[in-house]
C-alpha cells in the first residue's frame, strides 16, 4: 500500500498536551512555582491579565499565568473563557475614583495641587540597570511610611471644571452597554468604546496612542492626572434597596486634557480623553485616554483621517483574544482551499500557455 | 481538564442558547441575511470554530448524533478537538458516518453524499461579510445589503474576467440567496457551491469572532454569481481518487516524494471509506498524468 | 416654458450655526436644460447642489423631482433605497475631482460598466461593448478599456467619470466644477465634449461653477448666488450681458475672483 490516510488525531492531541505539561513544568529539579509567588511578585503581569481578561481575581490570574507559561495573552484568554460561564448576580454601582485610597497620583498640568503630587511605587525614576542584588534574593529595605490623612483626594479635572475650562462629564444615568453580551454596532457610543479599550491589548493601544503623538490624529494632550489606588465596589441588591460594600479593587485612572478651539456650538475649552483599567496600569490607561480622545474626532467636528480616529478600525482590532485567534488560525489546515487555488492557477497557466502557442 | 463537571449541557448556559436560537430563527426567516448576536467567549480560540460551536451547542439535543469535519475529514486535529469538546460537554453520540449524523459541523467542505431533511449542517465562518474585501467598513456593507446594492461584487467578477478570462475566485465564492441577499458560503471550495442550492437540510452559519449568524432554510435557491456569457463552473483536480477510484468527488493532493510525485484522494474521508467498503478501488500508486 | 419642470425646489433654507448657507432659495429645471449656479466660494452654490441632489437635507423647503413615470417625488422624504436608485440610474453626479467618483483600482471598462451592473446587467460581453462605446464617445482610445485609471491624465479621468455617469442614460446630471483644476486647453476640449454630449442626449444639467466663461459656454439659464441667496436669475446671455444686481455686475467685471 503506497499511501495510508493520516489517522490518529486524537492520540496526537493527547501526546501534545502531555508534552506541553512537561514543557511547562521545566526542569523538575527547580522548585514548582507557587500561585502566591506569582500573585505577589509578578503583580504587573497579574494586572494586565485581569484587565485584558476582564476579570478581577488575582488568584485566578496567577493560575492562568502559570498555566500559560507566562504567555499573558493566553492567560487573559483563559480568564475570559472562564468568565463567560459565570452566573451574574448583580452589577456594581459606578465606582467613585474621587474617593480612591490613592497610592500614587501625579499631575503634569499643575506644579502643586490639593493632596499633592504622590510618586508612589513607580519605575519612572529608576535607572534601568539590572539589579543583581535581586538575583541574589536580598530582602529590600522597608519603605518610608506616613499616617493616612483620610481626606479624599479631589480629581484634577474637578479643579478645571469650576472655571468651566473643561467639558463637563456626560450625564451618567443611562445603563451602559455590555460588549460581552451585545455585538458591536456602529456608530458605537462612548461607553461601549471605553469598555472595548479597557479590555483592549496594551501593545495595540500603546502603538495607536503613540501614533496620535506623532501626527496621526494628534490632539495636543496633557496628562491632567494619573492616579492609582483602591476603590470600594458596591452593589445594590434588589431586595435590600440600598448599596452594600462587597470589597475593594485596585484601579488606575488617567485623565488626559486636550486642546480644543471650540466649534459652532461649543465655546473654546479643554476636552478630555479617559483611561481606566484594573490594577496598576499606567501605560495602558494613558494610551487608552489618547485613543479615546482621538475617537471623539467626529463628535468634536475634527477631520477623521488617522487610524486612531477610525472607531471601527480601533474597536475591531483592539481585542487581542480575537486577534490572536484569527491570526493563529492560519495554522489550521487550509488544504482544501489551497487545492482549489492550485487548480485555478494551473488552469490559468495552461490557458496562458495555450494562448502563447496559438500566437506562435 | 479531563472532565467538564460544573458546566451546562453543551457548555453554554440555557439563556445564551435561547439567545442564539432566537437569532437563528430570525436568520432562517431572512435567508442569507447576517444577524448580529452576542457571541460568547468560548474555551477555543476565535477563528477556530467558535461560531460553529455556539450554533451547534444551541441546536444540539441529547438524542443528536454529531459529526465534525474539517477539510472534509473527521480525523483532522481541529475536528477531533471540537468533536471531543461536545462528547465531553454534551455527552452526545458522535459519528464519522455522514448518513448516521443528525448534526454535522463543518469547516471548509460539504459532504459528498446529499444531505436529508432531518439533518442540519453547521458551517464555521471566519468572515461572514462577502463584501469585506471590497469595502472594509461594516457600517457601509450593512447599508449595501439593506439596499441590495451588489453592483460592486459584479465589478470584481468583471475585473477577473477582463484580467484572467474567467472568475478567479476558487473558494468562498459569493452566492445570492433566495434572490435577495449576497452571502459568503464560508471558505468551501467553489466545487461545493452547487450542493447548497435547494439543499434538503437546514444550513446554519456561525461566525464567532465577527459575532454574526446566518442561515439557509431547506430548499432555498442559492445561486453562485456569474455572467450570462461566463457562467459559473466548478473545478476539481482532473483525476480519480487513488484509493476509491471516484471521479466526481473533491480531491486532496498529497505530495508523495520530492520528484513531483502526487497522489489524489477524496477530501471527504467518510465518502471514500464507504466506497472502499463497497468494493471500489483506486490505483493506490502515485499518478503521473499531471506531469505529462 | 409651459412644459412641466423636471426638478422644482422651493423655499430651501439651511444654516450652519449662525451662517446661512441657503436662504429661501427657489429653483426650477426643465428637461434637457442646463442651469448654471454661479458665485464665489462660500456663496452657497455647492450646498444648493447637495440639497437639490438629496445629499444634504434642508432645514425647510422642498425639492420635487418628476420621475420617468411622470409622478412628482419629494427628494427629501422618499425612502433611502429609492433615492439611491435614482442616483445610480436616472441621475448622475460629476465631481470636480474624478478620483472621488472613480474606482482607481478598477479598469476603465469596469468603472464605466459598474452602473450597468448595479442596474442588473449580467452579460459580460454587452457590458464591455457598452464600456468601449462610451470610452469612444468621450474620446478615450478603446484600447485603454482594460487599463487602470491611475495611468490616465487629469483630463482623461474627468472624461472617464463622465462616461461612467452617462452610461445609464440619466435624465439629470449634477456637475460640481467639472472643469476645475484642469489646464485651460484641456478645459476647452472638455467643455466642448460636455456641451455636445448633453445636447445630443437631451440631458438636463445643474452645473455649479465659479467660472462665468464656463457658464456662458454651457448654460441656458443662470442663477447668481451670494451669501446663500439668489440675487439674480435669468437667461445666461441676458444676465451676463446686462447684469442688474451690483454683485452680478462685480462678478461680470471680473473684480471678484473665486
Amino acid at each position: 500500500m503506497a499511501y495510508v490516510a493520516v489517522k490518529g488525531g486524537e492520540r496526537a492531541i493527547d501526546n501534545a498536551h502531555a508534552w506541553l505539561a512537561a514543557d511547562r513544568r521545566g526542569d523538575p529539579a527547580v522548585p514548582d512555582l507557587g500561585l502566591a509567588q506569582i500573585r505577589e511578585q509578578l503583580g504587573r503581569a497579574i494586572d494586565r491579565v485581569m484587565a485584558e481578561g476582564s476579570l478581577y481575581d488575582r488568584d485566578l490570574a496567577a493560575l492562568a499565568i502559570k498555566q500559560s507559561q507566562g504567555d499573558l495573552i493566553e492567560a487573559a484568554f483563559l480568564l475570559r473563557a472562564y468568565r463567560t460561564t459565570l452566573p451574574r448576580f448583580a452589577h456594581s454601582e459606578p465606582v467613585d475614583t474621587a474617593a480612591m485610597a490613592v497610592r500614587r497620583r501625579v499631575s503634569a498640568v499643575f506644579k502643586d495641587l490639593p493632596g499633592g503630587q504622590v510618586l508612589g511605587p513607580t519605575y519612572d525614576y529608576t535607572h534601568r540597570l539590572l539589579d543583581f542584588t535581586l538575583a541574589a534574593g536580598t530582602a529590600p529595605p522597608a519603605p518610608a511610611t506616613a499616617p493616612a490623612t483620610g481626606a479624599p483626594m479631589q480629581r484634577v479635572n474637578d479643579f478645571l471644571r469650576h472655571e468651566g475650562l473643561i467639558e463637563p462629564d456626560a450625564p451618567a444615568d443611562a445603563t451602559p452597554g455590555d460588549i460581552t453580551r451585545q455585538p458591536l454596532t456602529f456608530p458605537a457610543p462612548r461607553d461601549v468604546r471605553l469598555q472595548a479599550l479597557a479590555r483592549g491589548d496594551e501593545g495595540f493601544l500603546l502603538g495607536l496612542g503613540y501614533s496620535t503623538q506623532r501626527g496621526y490624529g494628534g490632539n495636543h494632550p496633557f496628562a491632567g492626572e494619573i492616579r492609582v489606588g483602591e476603590v470600594t465596589v458596591e452593589i445594590e441588591p434588589a431586595e435590600l434597596g440600598f448599596a452594600i460594600d462587597i470589597g475593594e479593587i485596585t484601579l488606575t485612572e488617567c485623565q488626559m486634557v486636550n486642546q480644543f478651539k471650540g466649534s459652532k456650538t461649543q465655546p473654546p475649552q479643554f476636552t478630555r480623553g479617559y483611561g481606566l483599567a484594573f490594577g496598576h496600569a499606567e501605560r495602558k490607561t494613558m494610551s487608552m485616554a489618547l485613543v479615546d480622545r482621538a475617537m471623539r474626532a467626529e463628535e468634536l467636528g475634527e477631520d477623521v483621517t488617522a487610524p486612531a480616529q477610525n472607531v471601527e478600525f480601533v474597536l475591531y482590532h483592539s481585542d487581542n483574544i480575537e486577534g490572536t485567534g484569527f491570526v493563529e488560525h492560519l495554522k489550521l489546515p487550509h488544504y482544501v482551499d489551497f487545492q482549489s487555488e492550485l487548480e485555478t492557477i494551473r488552469r490559468m497557466r495552461a490557458e496562458a500557455d495555450a494562448g502563447k502557442e496559438a500566437a506562435e | 481538564m479531563s472532565t467538564m463537571e460544573g458546566y451546562n449541557f453543551a457548555y453554554l448556559d440555557e439563556q445564551t442558547k435561547r439567545m442564539i436560537r432566537r437569532a437563528l430563527l430570525k436568520a432562517v426567516a431572512i435567508p442569507g441575511h447576517q444577524i448580529p448576536f452576542g457571541s460568547r467567549e468560548m474555551p477555543l480560540p476565535y477563528g477556530w470554530g467558535t461560531g460553529g460551536i455556539q450554533v451547534t451547542a444551541a441546536v444540539l439535543g441529547p438524542q443528536d448524533v454529531l459529526k465534525v469535519i474539517d477539510q472534509g475529514a473527521d480525523d483532522t486535529t481541529n475536528a477531533v478537538s471540537i468533536r471531543r469538546f461536545f462528547a465531553r460537554t454534551a455527552g452526545v453520540a458522535t459519528t464519522t458516518d455522514t448518513e448516521a449524523a443528525s448534526v454535522i459541523q463543518t469547516r471548509h467542505r460539504i459532504p459528498e453524499k446529499p444531505l436529508r431533511e432531518d439533518q442540519i449542517i453547521v458551517y464555521q465562518v471566519p468572515q461572514p461579510e462577502p463584501l469585506s474585501r471590497l469595502e472594509p467598513s461594516r457600517a457601509e456593507t450593512r447599508r449595501m445589503h439593506a439596499l441590495a446594492e451588489y453592483g460592486l461584487m459584479h465589478v470584481k467578477l468583471y475585473e477577473d474576467i477582463t484580467r484572467f478570462g474567467h472568475v478567479a475566485i476558487s473558494y468562498d465564492y459569493p452566492v445570492m440567496v433566495n434572490g435577495r441577499h449576497l452571502m459568503a458560503p464560508s471558505p468551501i471550495p467553489a466545487f461545493d457551491n452547487p450542493k447548497m442550492h435547494h439543499m434538503a437540510a437546514l444550513q446554519l452559519f456561525g461566525a464567532g469572532r465577527e459575532k454574526r449568524l446566518y442561515a439557509i432554510p431547506p430548499y432555498t435557491s442559492v445561486v453562485s454569481l456569474d455572467f450570462d456569457d461566463h457562467p459559473f463552473r466548478t473545478t476539481r483536480a482532473p483525476h480519480a481518487c487513488g484509493l476509491c477510484g471516484a471521479t466526481d468527488s473533491y480531491l486532496d493532493e498529497v505530495v508523495t516524494d520530492d520528484q513531483g510525485g502526487r497522489l489524489y484522494v477524496c477530501s471527504d474521508t467518510d465518502h471514500c471509506e464507504t466506497r472502499r467498503e463497497a468494493g471500489h478501488t483506486g490505483s493506490e500508486s502515485p499518478l503521473q498524468e499531471a506531469a505529462q | 416654458m409651459s412644459e412641466p419642470t423636471l426638478l422644482s425646489a422651493s423655499g430651501l433654507t439651511l444654516r450652519f450655526g449662525a451662517i446661512p448657507a441657503l436662504l429661501d432659495v427657489d429653483a426650477d429645471l426643465w428637461p434637457g436644460e442646463i442651469l448654471a449656479i454661479v458665485g464665489e466660494s462660500g456663496s452657497g452654490k455647492t450646498t444648493l447642489l447637495n440639497v437639490l441632489s438629496g445629499k444634504m437635507a434642508p432645514q425647510s423647503g422642498q425639492v420635487m423631482y418628476r420621475d420617468p413615470a411622470g409622478a412628482m417625488q419629494d427628494v427629501h422624504t422618499m425612502p433611502a433605497p429609492a433615492l439611491r436608485a435614482l442616483h445610480r440610474s436616472d441621475w448622475g453626479f460629476v465631481h470636480q475631482n474624478p478620483r472621488e467618483n472613480l474606482r482607481m483600482a478598477v479598469s476603465a471598462g469596469g468603472n464605466v460598466g459598474e452602473r450597468l451592473m448595479a442596474q442588473g446587467s449580467r452579460h459580460y460581453g454587452h457590458i464591455r461593448a457598452a464600456a468601449i462605446d462610451w470610452l469612444e464617445q468621450v474620446e478615450i482610445d478603446a484600447a485603454r478599456v482594460d487599463d487602470l485609471p491611475r495611468t490616465f491624465s487629469g483630463g482623461m479621468l474627468q472624461r472617464l467619470q463622465i462616461a461612467r455617469t452617462l452610461v445609464t442614460h440619466p435624465r439629470l446630471v449634477f456637475m460640481d466644477e467639472p472643469t476645475g483644476g484642469l489646464d485651460v486647453s484641456v478645459q476647452a476640449r472638455l467643455l466642448d465634449l460636455i456641451r455636445s454630449l448633453v445636447r445630443r442626449l437631451g440631458i438636463a444639467v445643474v452645473l455649479v461653477t465659479h467660472d462665468l466663461a464656463v457658464a456662458r459656454l454651457l448654460a441656458d439659464r443662470i442663477m447668481v448666488m451670494q451669501r446663500g441667496e439668489v440675487v439674480e436669475a435669468g437667461l445666461t446671455d441676458q444676465v451676463l450681458d446686462d447684469p442688474r444686481h451690483p454683485y452680478t455686475q462685480l462678478l461680470v467685471s471680473s473684480v471678484l475672483q473665486a
